[in-house]
């Protein structure tokens, strides 16, 4: 279990775009109950601001008709959901058996080396932050690096350094 | 050795879209499942022998024949493709090289179990992969494959895709159900079984994406013809991964029951760099290790497994070379089922992070050989004591490590002996 109990709030209000509204209003007539879009419109929220805000928690449990606190469970649950801003290039580096195996350490060395941040942090320019995460799923190809969402496979440091320069 | 099956289509240049996996075959089984009483269809599943391929190995015509009969409320199919477990990479090439083959086994799945709605369950960092499933259900809808009907049979069918967000818990299917509802993914207590209340309250059948994706082959060729390939307890074709010390790390599609070595040296390349093999993990991180003596005379099939004292599980092979460091390999392991703990049970949410302490202090030189022994003694003590086998995912794997490399652990605890000696 990690600990992820602090929500960060911005003193704006929040609200989905229309966009994020249509698809909201589309998808909750796929599911029986309101509440199973609890977890969609976390996802519609990370979408639109790349994180969740704390103000977003109220609002989607009012969109929703259930309680804030059940929002809260599940946004403070699940890892993925960012609850603070991340760098514009958000890095996870799976951490796991066989991206272990393959040399994982010497990837977040160099990271750390080069930008100048272990993970958990954003870089001081906002141009980075590193995670190190579980298993994703790309164990052939491992080392493997996310970098907003997309995969990198067989990593190593020469293949990084073209990978950050590439970045915006 | 390898065989093309499940992976028929998965070198075909863009056999993900409906177009060309249409030309390939795809949905033409479903004039002959519409054909077929729902019961035949479980019939024919329940004699291809076709066991879940998540990791438990469960019959898959059984478990839909648990589902009790003639109640008025709604039967779920939820598709399990959370794929986090540590070495499992397999999944995935079906989501975005097969996509089609998936839906039509969800299709096959159920007409035979007379279900109206699934949602296919998908770990949150599968970002590429849930485009190009979302985009293959689309063109299914457009294409009168999904929807009020179904290939024009009047049959509706409606798939939906839902995201997880980084819990390797919600594989286990019940915390899945909580996640579709909205809640956080800690482990249902059970009895009652999803089959007869999941979902909703509702009958509710969980499969792995693999399982779904073998149907289409069963009902096109029958039973026999799935039952060719495999051993006569262990029938059918296997998305292998291997992953870690090979000179050729990848997915590949075999028959079960090929000699354990015989498929890492000939498919996989063998151990990369020259190196000796240490030990092989063949099924998942949760499966016990097995030493080259073990995996000599072991076979990928239920049965081999279950007789060198470990299990099949997802198909994940990882193979160790000599250099590998087991208490550091035991660390990292601990590290990951500790990390993903749901919390709800003490032996697990503490138990596991006891043992994290321990194995760090060894590594440490701080710890002594009576650690080894409380370690031991903790694997014993939390090991299905609790909801769900997340614990004992983490404690079986950790056990064989510490009966078959003992020695290893002994010479962390001497370097405190020796420190403080000196
Ligand atoms: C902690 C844990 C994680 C699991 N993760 C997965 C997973 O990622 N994918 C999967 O298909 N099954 C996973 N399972 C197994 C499921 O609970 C379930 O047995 C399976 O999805 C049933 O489908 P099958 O019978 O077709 O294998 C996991 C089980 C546990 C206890
Ligand atoms: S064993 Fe662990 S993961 Fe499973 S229900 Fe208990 S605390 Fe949660
Ligand atoms: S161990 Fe890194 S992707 Fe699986």
């Amino acid at each position: 279990m990690s600990n992820r109990a602090h929500l960060t709030f911005t003193g704006k209000p929040f609200q989905f775009d229309a966009e994020r509204d249509a698809e909201f209003e589309y998808l909750v007539k796929r599911y029986p109950t309101r509440e199973s879009m609890i977890l969609p419109a976390l996802w519609l929220t990370q979408e639109q601001e790349g994180w969740v805000p704390g103000e977003a928690i109220a609002y989607i449990a009012d969109r929703i008709g259930t309680f804030a606190s059940q929002v809260y469970e599940a946004a403070t649950f699940y890892t993925m959901y960012h609850l603070h801003p991340v760098g514009r290039n958000h890095i996870c580096i799976c951490r796991t058996l066989s991206c272990w195996l393959r040399g994982k350490q010497e990837i977040v060395d160099y990271l750390a080396g080069e930008i100048g941040i272990r993970p958990g942090e954003v870089s001081e320019d906002g141009r980075f932050s590193l995670e190190e995460v579980e298993c994703l799923g790309h164990c052939g190809t491992a080392p493997v690096v996310q970098v907003n969402g997309e995969f990198h496979e067989n990593m190593d440091v020469e293949k990084l350094k073209q990978l950050l320069a590439g970045l915006p | 050795m390898e065989v093309k099956v499940l992976s028929a289509k998965f070198d075909i240049a863009d056999a993900h879209l409906l177009e060309v996996a249409k030309q390939h075959g795809a949905y033409a089984t479903l004039e002959k499942l519409f054909a077929m009483p729902p019961a035949d269809v479980i019939d024919e599943v329940k004699n291809s022998g076709l066991r879940g391929r998540g990791g438990a190995g469960f019959p898959a015509g059984l478990k839909w024949s648990f589902l009790p009969k003639g109640l008025d409320k709604p039967v779920y199919l939820a598709v399990n493709s959370d794929e986090s477990e540590p070495a499992t990479f397999k999944d995935r090439y079906i989501l975005t090289r097969d996509p089609h083959l998936l839906i039509e086994g969800i299709i096959i799945c159920c007409w035979a179990i007379g279900c109206h709605d699934c949602y296919i369950y998908i770990r949150g960092e599968y970002t590429t992969q849930r485009k190009a499933l979302q985009k293959a259900i689309d063109e299914a809808y457009d294409a009168g494959y999904l929807g009020e009907k179904v290939a024009g049979q009047d049959f509706r069918l409606d798939v939906t895709v839902h995201r997880g967000a980084g819990a390797y818990v919600c594989g286990e299917e019940t915390a899945l159900l909580e996640s579709v509802e909205g809640r956080k993914g800690q482990p249902r207590s059970k009895p009652p079984f999803p089959a007869v209340a999941g979902l909703y309250g509702c009958p509710t059948i969980i499969n792995n994406v693999q399982t779904i994706a073998s149907l289409p082959f069963i009902i096109a060729n029958g039973a026999d013809a799935y039952k060719a390939y495999g051993t006569e307890k262990s029938p059918g074709t296997h998305l292998f991964g291997i992953s870690g010390h090979v000179e050729r790390p990848g997915m590949y599609e075999l028959p079960l029951g090929l000699p354990l070595l015989e498929v890492i040296d000939k498919v996989a390349g063998g151990v990369w760099k020259a190196r000796k093999l240490k030990a092989v993990i063949p099924g998942g991180s949760s499966t016990p290790v097995l030493t080259p003596e073990e995996a000599a005379t072991t076979t990928l099939d239920y049965e081999s497994m279950a007789a060198h004292k470990t299990m099949f599980g997802s198909g994940g092979i990882v193979v160790l070379d000599e250099t590998v460091d087991m208490v550091r390999l035991v660390k990292n392991l601990i590290d990951f089922y500790h990390h993903e703990s749901c919390g709800q049970c003490t032996p697990c949410r503490e138990g596991l992070g006891w043992m994290l302490k321990i194995v760090k202090q060894l590594l440490n030189g701080e710890g002594t050989t009576a650690d080894i022994d409380l370690l031991r003694e903790l694997c014993d003590n939390i090991e299905m004591k609790t909801v769900c086998v997340l614990s004992a995912a983490c404690t079986m794997p950790v056990r064989s490590y510490l009966d078959k490399f003992r020695p290893e652990f002994e010479a962390y605890a001497a370097d405190r002996a020796k420190t403080e000696a000196a």
